[in-house]
């Protein structure tokens, strides 16, 4: 009963809000419904109207799905420097980086079922009434630590805001196992998730040793971009006091992490191209084309350039402290992780294929149109869930405001949100 | 305080939105799909009883759909024997009559259109090497001048990695060897089609279509019965014919007797002879797929 009028008090803080925050969230509405035409086209027709073939059987869909899991398992990460170095806010960082996580993971459950040709049949998956082919596949486990992954943090988050609502101390015995615990498994989550493309001897492009490693350090260089500018908004508008020094620490340890990154990468690229062998073919697409076959060349290169740009902004000291670079640079290495993780992963895995013809892959519209939908009712959900977050944690929302008799007493200074 | 709004109206909107919506994907996803096949368990672990029901029921669906009586049967896997296939690398003319052969028999779609034998064109000079192949070479007579031609099918892998990797277990190796899908359990995951390393497994894109006078009537369930749309399907060694004592539709068309076929099981068989006093190769040996098909040079 108490649960009920929790969710119920959450509820009401998501249809009151300003004139912005309604007109955020229809524009995410009428974006989710043009995407959602695109799929309900799709379900209608079949994955036909995709542009993946045999030839390049996983495409934009699947690469979406990758991109979301390194979101997920990043934005938890950040609950270690926060701890380690004792930033002030670190139990309003956990709450709104599990937050993210949480609609990462929805949306990364999503990409998956708008992209197998059956999902009314995603049952046969569950354990129980279905065969879940664990522990032989990697897909079982991939979506065994998801799931895992999904509830433990909605236990966390769900927990820590039901206290504040209900004005309770909560047990720091019962959050801190379960905070720590998360961290581990949002390793695990990103890491399974590449063991998936790194299990397939038959494709060279991905079987290397070094693609769990580069997935992990390019999570942590997406993932606290998107929290990087949802702390300065929040510092904006709500009364989160998180210091200049704890943003630039956090955007310091990106650029160890793009560091990371680029020696991994440069690593692959010394060992394919000095060796040579015909397993070059894959990076050779991806960088320059195959013959008359120059489609991808543009994503590979237009993610390389945009994360350099974000590398140099986040190194050098005088724009990793000026705001307006430090958030360029976010949203740029953001986009530069999503086109790499998007097509450049995915893609050159596929092309040449395993008999070495070349089929060209670019999204079609319907899978850019699926994709928005996704994107936009994902953000939807976060927006929701931050803002019922926000109204706890910040703006002391409590149970007394919806209690009616107290209510009364109360007219007057119910906090306008947002 | 602003006077809260009703909001009544917007809920039931929205509330009808989400109905609509969820009717809607329920329906455009469903199709034709009853709900006895929707809730179908995995081939293996049905009973014989329900087996036998779930193939009547079939019969009757695709006698009615085409128009020809229809024979679906689920004949298990004889004792002893293992099928093996070789290929005479010296002899294969690539003119892909073995590519239409295998659509008529496997009720493969036309349109879209699967195959399940792509015909490689290599270069004589550069041997085995699919990075300098053609799928898509078209002169006028076959075989082309300085070209061998390289067919590549399911290679029933003793290995097989397509198997290993699927989340529900939809697709398995039966004890003859021959790597089987249940059409009615794949989701459509296609992640073994990422592992397969010889391009052999093949996707129903959208609905496939079949004209009713090309299609064979005589079927297996868990080979050339007609699929749907968004699941996998592949080589089976012809699994209707070769569980009843025929060679694959494959072998039978070879106008120049490239293609054996047999049991590894059997001493005296044709393809025990071949593995015996020919040498033989298979492809992306360094993979350890163990494929149970082999290519030769006959002469």
């Amino acid at each position: 009963m108490n649960f009920f009028r929790f969710v119920n008090g959450s509820f009401k803080i998501i249809t009151k809000g300003s004139a912005s925050y309604y007109a955020w969230v229809t524009f995410l509405i009428l974006l989710t419904v043009w995407g959602g035409f695109g799929y309900a086209n799709q379900l209608a027709h079949g994955l036909i109207i995709t542009h993946m073939r045999d030839s390049v059987s996983w495409g934009f869909y699947i690469g979406n799905f990758t991109f979301l899991v390194g979101v997920a398992a990043a934005s938890v990460m950040l609950v270690i420097p926060a701890y380690v170095y004792h930033w002030k806010p670190i139990k309003e960082i956990v709450i709104f980086g599990e937050l993210l996580a949480i609609c990462a993971v929805i949306m990364c459950l999503c990409f998956i079922v708008v992209d197998i040709g059956n999902p009314l049949r995603f049952w046969h998956m569950l354990p129980g009434i279905g065969i879940l082919n664990f522990p032989s596949s990697l897909l079982s486990w991939d979506f065994f630590v998801l799931n895992s992954y999904f509830i433990l943090n909605l236990i966390i988050v769900v927990y820590l805001l039901y206290c504040h609502f209900y004005k309770k101390e909560y047990k720091v015995s019962f959050v801190m196992p379960l905070v720590l615990l998360s961290i581990p498994l949002a390793i695990g989550i990103h890491t399974v998730t590449a063991f998936l493309f790194n299990a397939l001897p038959g494709r060279p492009f991905w079987n290397s040793a070094l693609l769990a490693p580069r997935f992990l350090a390019s999570a942590f260089c997406s993932g606290p971009a998107i929290l990087l500018i949802l702390f300065q908004i929040l510092r904006k508008i709500t009364k989160f006091e998180i210091k200049d020094e704890a943003i630039w620490t956090i955007a310091e340890l990106m650029v160890y992490a793009m560091f990371i990154y680029l020696f991994f990468t440069v690593a692959e690229l010394f060992k394919e191209f000095y060796s040579g062998t015909e397993n070059i073919l894959y990076w050779k697409y991806l960088l320059f084309g195959i013959g008359e076959n120059h489609e991808i060349v543009i994503y590979s290169w237009s993610s390389i350039i945009m994360g350099s740009i974000a590398f140099l902004l986040f190194l050098i000291p005088g724009t990793r402290k000026n705001f307006l670079t430090l958030n360029i640079g976010a949203v740029l290495i953001y986009g530069s992780v999503y086109i790499e993780k998007g097509i450049a992963l995915i893609v050159p895995g596929f092309t040449p294929d395993t008999l070495g013809q070349i089929y060209v892959y670019t999204p079609s519209i319907t899978e850019v149109r699926t994709a928005v939908m996704i994107f936009s009712s994902g953000f939807l959900l976060f927006t929701f869930l931050s803002k019922i977050a926000i109204a706890i944690v910040f703006e002391d929302y409590c149970i007394d405001d919806i209690s009616t008799k107290k209510r009364e007493e109360k007219v007057g200074k119910i906090p306008v949100a947002m | 305080m602003k006077k809260p709004v009703n909001y009544s109206g917007r809920r039931k909107f929205l509330k009808n939105l989400s109905i609509f919506a969820v009717g809607s994907l329920a329906l455009s996803g469903c199709g034709p799909v009853t709900m006895k096949e929707f809730l179908q368990k995995n081939f293996r672990t049905l009973s014989k009883k329900e087996k036998d029901d779930i193939i009547k029921d079939l019969e009757k669906k695709y006698t009615a759909k085409y128009g020809k009586e229809f024979h679906v049967t689920d004949e298990p896997a004889a004792g002893g024997v293992e099928f093996g296939y070789a290929l005479d690398l010296s002899r294969c003319v690539g003119c892909r009559r073995c590519v239409y052969a295998c659509v008529k028999e496997n009720n493969q779609s036309r349109d879209p259109q699967i195959h399940y034998i792509q015909v490689l064109q290599m270069e004589k000079e550069k041997g085995i090497d699919f990075a300098h192949s053609d799928v898509h070479y078209n002169p006028e007579l076959v075989p082309e001048e300085g070209y061998f031609y390289v067919p590549v099918q399911c290679q029933q892998c003793r290995n097989p990695q397509c198997t290993e990797v699927c989340p529900v277990k939809a697709t398995w190796q039966e004890p003859d060897g021959i790597v089987v899908v249940d059409y009615n359990w794949c989701i459509g995951c296609r992640y073994c089609m990422a592992a397969c390393p010889y391009g052999a497994r093949h996707f129903n894109w959208g609905e496939p279509t079949i004209p009713a006078d090309e299609i064979n009537p005589e079927t297996h369930y868990l080979g050339n019965r007609p699929r749907m749309k968004g699941v996998v399907e592949k080589c089976t060694f012809c699994i209707k014919r070769v569980r009843n004592g025929k060679y694959p539709a494959c072998v039978e068309v070879c106008p120049v007797g490239a293609r054996k076929f047999g049991n590894l099981l059997d001493p005296d068989s044709e393809i025990r002879y071949i593995l015996a006093n020919k040498r033989v190769l298979v492809l992306k040996q360094e993979l350890n797929t163990q494929p149970r098909f082999y290519y030769f040079f006959g002469v």
